[in-house]
């Protein structure tokens, strides 16, 4: 089965504002898919595109060789969506709500027990089965609005910040689970307005008011970083920030938790003077390196200079 | 203080303004319910589709059909030529009742049996038709007799205020009067609810401003709205239904504001006690709604009532309202007769804010 | 208990029905320190700041904020404090100026209220937007317009639930910025976030499980005592396991 995702040349529009523009994206069978770019940037109008919930103003979806609007019933069918703010019935069990699913997607009922076995399994969730959904955690949640898309077995994921507002453990187990339904053949495409998490991604695209910018693996494209980066440890990073900035030293200073990512002026050959600067406002540098950029590094940059 | 509660009212209007179609709706809402059941509920029967079986054919028969149209109580719709199509019109509804008028009927000088067979499927229809049937079949025989017959007691009844009987001017001032405390009771109960639901309410929480301010804050603009929806609804009330206006509207108008506030206290009190704007809706609903339709005295006489819902009606507004606007409308009464129903109401509005207030937590649980 | 500290807190329980939500929890915030506070999803956290910020009475235990009781000086504590909380809690139907207006007058603003307004739109950045309905601001800029609204009464707390969430880098350092600059300020700032990268800003951390506190420190001795290279790897090795 050929469960690719093709987005040609797609155009959306809501009144005056151009929320989609040229948007081409190949997402091929079994892959996971990383979307990323700021607020606003026309992520959740491409998924709800895909699903069939808003329609095409130009350009051609295909899922998995069904072309929409004309085969929705067959995608919708295929698709598992995720909407940002997913609603679970709050009063139903966890086994309730995804009996509830399993029916709603007419999964024949000799099927509907093991599978649901199997994804109370998959999502850690089995001790709570009985357990309302409003009394879950955020992270228990958002696996068990994931394993009720599951019961019909779709062989196309969109989900839309599934992990917003989760903690760190459970983000991690989440993004677990992703890769193992990649593995089984799934293709998977995912918004996060994680950094980390895009970088676990195997591709990933970039949309910036309604246009893609770039497109590619998040291991490699940080490469495309245009200047040299140099990362500081020291103590009091925010002063030290400030104090670069200031210093007509650096073209721009960013901090990166408990260090600071510099991309040096062109005129500046080592990142010595920037030791120097430091060291006479009373700042202790740590260490002071070259580093590769990181995606978050290439997401600034390629705002900062998208207006 | 001051402040404070200005912060809450402006922003309560911009509410309003920023949101037509409930404005509309709020406005709409009293307005399409008073046509609807204004003529929907109405105790007189009026041009009945009426059958005529004449199997005399004779001027007198006709005579008596005549006096039938002539009423206004009945319309001839529909001519029949044998019985068995009294039934079938029946039965398609094309007719409410058919008079038969026998063979002999202008030559015999006999007691005639007219029959007059009328639909019972709805009895309260059906007994009047028939009243009314005999009523005009006493009346035309009386203008026949040869020697008039003059009885010996007559009931000359004089009726006061509303002189036409038409019910339309007995029930639409109590529509407004359900109608309006439905609206309001609506308007205040809802605002509230809806910032537990969405969150926002936690956050003035968070401030120094008391359960007071944001009462205050929250029912006055809705004083001012639940006015504008009072005078929308009389003006409607006047031109369309032609209910009289015997007292001052300025006066009614005052006093309106009363029932309004009282009505407003109701959603208040309503909304401190749900979480959520769909029970807030539920609850003001029915909880206004029913004991101002049956226990205010706008269809059912309160002193026909058991003991224990004369008890309980003392605390349905609607049922002083109902005294206010019927006695200013149709009784042409002032200020002075009705200023203690006012009291009554200012009473109850401001007990039920004062446990709102007392009741409501500037916390999150309880 | 003496003043100088802007939150202290010692054995704070808070139990709904059987279940105990926050316990025994003890820890003090110094004047003018960015706290950060971490934990899984239903470790009490949001329990925590509702408590400190008088929304919620506690069970047990005492907690002072800005030097007032929780228990019986709630009113003082609210004109102290400024709070935003996890779900965005605006005026959607409202402008930007509409709702910054509407906290001014909460707050008791009035007196200079425009030149107040006018250095509220130059210092937020809100400007662009200052007509709008907030509704139709895309998610950084309604965080930006939370916040805005909290501190307008210049208050020496701020308690902050998630404020990032959902948002994206480039909105969040901005978010950021304006944190460093109110603690710089003077201002107290109380955060509780999923982005660890934001923990390591935070001039201290306590990290809370299962209602109660299991770290509590520096980011750099959290790290050096479970000797991992970041808050992230210390953060899911205390709360895995």
């Amino acid at each position: 089965m050929k469960n690719d995702l093709c987005i040609e040349a797609v155009g959306k529009r809501f009144g005056a504002v151009q929320a989609l523009n040229d948007v081409s994206l190949n997402i091929r069978p079994g892959e996971l898919f990383g979307l990323i770019g700021p607020d606003g940037a026309g992520k959740t109008t491409l998924l709800r595109l895909l699903t069939g919930l808003l329609s095409l103003d130009e350009g051609g979806i295909t899922v998995a060789g069904h072309a929409l609007p004309q085969e929705l019933g067959v995608v919708r069918s295929l698709v598992g969506y995720m909407p940002q703010r997913f609603s679970l019935y709050p009063d139903l069990s966890v086994v309730e709500n995804l009996l509830f699913f399993a029916r709603l997607f007419r999964v024949p009922s000799d099927q509907r027990h093991t599978r649901m076995q199997r994804l109370l399994r998959f999502s850690k969730l089995e001790p709570f089965t009985r357990r309302r959904a409003q009394a879950l955690s955020g992270g228990m949640k958002q696996k068990l609005a994931l394993s009720c898309i599951l019961m019909h077995t779709p062989q196309v994921l969109l989900l839309d910040e599934p992990t917003t507002g989760v903690d760190p453990v459970s983000r991690r187990e989440f993004w677990k689970i992703l890769r193992e339904l990649r593995n089984d053949g799934v293709t998977l495409l995912v918004t996060t307005p994680y950094m980390d998490e895009a970088e676990q991604c195997d591709r990933i695209a970039f949309l910036h008011q309604g246009t893609i910018i770039v497109e590619g693996d998040p291991r490699r494209l940080p490469d495309s970083y245009p200047a040299p980066l140099v990362e500081i440890r020291c103590t009091d990073v925010v002063r030290a920030a400030q104090i670069l900035q200031d210093s007509g030293a650096a073209e721009s200073v960013q901090i990166f938790g408990d260090r600071l990512h510099v991309v040096m002026t062109s005129e500046a050959h080592t990142s010595e003077p920037l030791r120097e600067i430091l060291r006479k406002r009373g700042i202790a540098v740590e260490t002071i390196r070259q580093v590769d950029a990181a995606i978050e590094d290439l997401f600034v940059h390629l705002i900062r200079s998208h207006p | 203080m001051v402040s404070r509660i200005a912060a809450i009212m402006i922003k309560e209007f911009f509410h309003i303004l920023r949101d037509p179609r409930s404005l509309a709706i709020i406005f709409l809402l009293p307005i399409i319910m008073i046509l609807l059941f204004g003529y929907a509920i109405t105790f007189d029967i009026r041009e009945i589709p009426l059958g005529l079986l004449d199997h005399d054919r004779s001027t007198e028969s006709r005579a008596l059909a005549q006096s039938f149209a002539a009423s206004g109580y009945f319309r001839i719709v529909k001519i029949l030529s044998n019985p068995s199509e009294i039934e079938t019109a029946i039965r398609r509804r094309e007719i409410w009742a058919a008079l038969v008028i026998p063979a002999d009927f202008e030559k015999s000088r006999q007691t005639h049996a007219v029959q007059v067979v009328i639909d019972g499927s709805n009895a309260n229809t059906a007994i009047i038709i028939g009243n009314t049937a005999q009523a005009l079949l006493l009346d035309y025989s009386l203008t026949r007799l040869q020697t008039p017959m003059n009885p010996l007691f007559r009931i000359e009844p004089r009726i006061l205020y509303n002189p036409a009987l038409k019910s339309t001017n007995f029930i639409v001032p109590g529509l407004v009067a359900v109608f309006l405390l439905m609206v309001c009771a609506l308007l205040t109960s809802i605002t509230i609810a809806r910032e537990k639901e969405t969150g926002t309410l936690e956050q003035i929480l968070v401030s120094p401003i008391t359960a007071l301010e944001i009462i205050i804050g929250k029912t006055t603009p809705y004083i001012i709205l639940g006015f504008l929806v009072a005078v929308a609804v009389l003006i409607f009330a006047k031109v369309v239904f032609s209910v009289p206006f015997r007292g001052k509207p300025l006066e009614l108008m005052v006093l309106s504001l009363f029932y309004i506030y009282a009505s407003l206290s109701i959603g208040v009190f309503v909304s401190t006690r749900v979480r959520t704007q769909q029970v807030a809706l539920m609850v003001s609903l029915v909880g206004t709604l029913l004991p101002s339709i049956f226990l205010s005295g706008f269809i059912y006489p309160i002193a026909s009532m058991p003991h224990f819902l004369r008890i309980l009606s003392l605390v349905v507004p609607a049922r002083y309202y109902l005294q206010i606007i019927r006695g200013i409308m149709l009784k042409g009464i002032g200020f002075n007769e009705l200023v203690w129903y006012a009291a009554v109401l200012f009473l109850f509005g401001s007990v039920l804010l004062g446990i709102s207030i007392k009741s409501f937590q500037t916390k999150l649980e309880g | 208990m003496t003043d100088s500290f802007a939150v202290q807190v010692r054995d704070l329980c808070k139990k709904f029905g059987s279940f105990t939500a926050v316990d025994h929890v003890s820890f003090e915030v110094g004047k003018g320190e960015i706290f950060g506070f971490l934990g899984a999803n239903g470790a009490g956290k949001t329990t925590t700041i509702r408590m400190l910020c008088g929304l919620l009475l506690p069970t047990s235990g005492i907690a002072r904020v800005a030097g007032y009781d929780v228990y019986t000086q709630s009113d003082r504590i609210k004109s102290s404090i400024g709070y935003m909380s996890q779900k965005f809690s605006l005026y959607d139907d409202l402008t930007v100026v509409e709702n910054v207006e509407f906290y001014a007058g909460i707050y008791g603003l009035n007196r200079d209220r425009k030149t107040a307004l006018k250095r509220t739109r130059e210092e937020s950045g809100l400007g662009d937007f200052w007509n709008r309905l907030t509704r139709d601001l895309p998610l950084g800029w309604k965080q930006r317009l939370a916040l805005t609204c909290a501190v307008l009464h210049r208050p020496p707390i701020l308690f902050l639930d998630e404020p990032t969430s959902g948002v994206d880098p480039i909105s969040r350092r901005r978010f950021w910025q304006t944190i460093y600059d109110l603690a710089e300020q003077g201002t107290t700032v109380f955060v509780t976030t999923h982005f660890m990268d934001e923990a390591e800003y935070c001039t201290r951390l306590m990290i809370l499980y299962q209602g109660r506190v299991i770290a509590l420190g520096t980011p750099a001795e959290l790290k050096a005592e479970y000797k991992k290279p970041t808050i992230q790897e210390t953060f899911i090795h205390l709360v895995d396991r």
